[in-house]
């Protein structure tokens, strides 16, 4: 039986769903079987950080109302087997499915996969109910920013009260430039206040922003500081103990020179 | 705690420090308004103790947070019928 992951933040635009590419992905390129299921009903974005977007037969709504099986709804990435996607509807609303029927949901794709990450929608209404529904473990994304912090708080908050406790948390966006100038919060700083584990620190990368350009999930790319910082986050998931340094988030000479010898602590 | 630190050679409180401490306080208000079923169980278990020390009013009893700008504070008003002889 698999494990069911949800991404989750409460404030939009944090990463959520570039984490949940990379994490599948990653998780995927070290062999594990992975699906990555898109919940942001009407704002689909998955299929586009992926590439897979030429692909889409049927969605997620399809699949919780009986209109297809599971299998036919199921996208095979074009670079790794192993690797699926579930896309989400675009054009129905987020009341088109109910937390009951994602719980089903999950627990068919947990019989298949070792692993079901599932991309939640920013908020903390209906979609983030029906994405928490069939969830075992939750990973909170940050920004090092107040805003972004506060409403992983209250998530956190919510994430308890749903019975899912001791989410981990990737701090993305961070600048190891600005943190030594005192002009960004360090990982410290974000763990310190909200008392949570923390699974990995994301920086701040233009080779995201060329990635998504491209469809090819930055994990991938074993030149970007990005992309390692997600591949040890991948491992740390499958229970390998890497410690989480920042020396991960920095771009220097010496994160590239050990990315590229593979070493990683 | 270090509320103000400030970055090496500088005399303003770095950005970073005045992030940190807002966001100390609004996370205690945050926390502080989003549970009142937590302040319930709270108000059960005060009331658990105090009972066996003197006898207690339970339906007058209120427990709530007050907050002003820069603190939370927990506000309890428990009417005693009768205190035990020890
Ligand atoms: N580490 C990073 N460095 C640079 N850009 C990033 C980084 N992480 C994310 N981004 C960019 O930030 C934007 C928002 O990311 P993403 O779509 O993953 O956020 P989200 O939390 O899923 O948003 P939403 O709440 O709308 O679903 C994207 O354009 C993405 O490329
Ligand atoms: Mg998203």
């Amino acid at each position: 039986m698999g494990e069911v992951l949800v991404i989750t933040s409460g404030k939009g635009g944090v990463g959520k769903t570039t984490a949940t590419a990379n994490v599948g992905t990653g998780l995927a390129s070290i062999g594990k079987k992975v699906v990555m299921v898109d919940t942001d009903i009407g704002l689909r974005n998955l299929d586009v950080v992926m590439g897979l977007e030429n692909r889409i037969v049927y969605d997620l709504v399809d699949v919780a109302q009986g209109n297809c099986r599971l299998k036919q709804a199921l996208i095979k990435d074009k670079r790794l087997e192993g690797l699926c996607l579930l896309p989400a509807a675009q054009t129905k609303d987020k009341t088109a499915v109910t937390p009951e029927q994602m719980e089903e949901l999950c627990l068919n794709l947990k019989k298949e996969f070792d692993y079901v990450i599932i991309d939640c929608p920013a908020g903390i209404e209906g979609g983030f109910k029906n994405a928490t529904a069939g969830a075992d473990k939750a990973i909170v994304v940050t920004t090092p920013e107040i805003s972004a912090v506060r409403d992983a708080d209250r998530i956190i908050g919510l994430l308890e009260a749903a019975e899912l406790r001791n989410p981990t948390l990737i701090v993305n966006r961070l600048r190891p430039d600005m943190v030594k100038k005192g002009d960004m919060m360090d990982i410290d700083d974000i763990i310190d206040i909200l008392a949570v584990e923390i699974l990995g620190v994301v920086p701040e990368d233009q080779a995201i922003v060329i990635s998504s350009n491209k469809g090819e999930p930055v994990v991938l790319d074993l030149n970007s500081s990005a992309g390692l910082a997600y591949r040890n986050i991948a491992k740390r998931i499958t229970g390998e103990m890497i410690p989480v340094t920042s020396w991960e988030a920095e771009e220097g000479l010496l994160g590239k020179l050990k990315s590229f010898f593979g070493f990683n602590d | 705690m270090d509320i103000f630190g400030k970055a090496a050679g500088q005399q303003e409180p770095s950005s970073k420090s005045i992030a940190k401490e807002r966001l100390r306080l609004v996370l205690v208000h945050d926390r502080a308004s989003i549970s009142p079923q937590l302040l319930e169980d709270l108000k059960e278990d005060m009331l658990k103790v105090i009972s066996s020390y003197m006898e207690i009013d339970e339906n007058g009893t209120e427990v709530t947070l007050k907050s002003d700008d820069s603190s939370v504070a927990l506000m309890a008003s428990i009417p005693v019928i009768k205190i035990n002889r020890i």
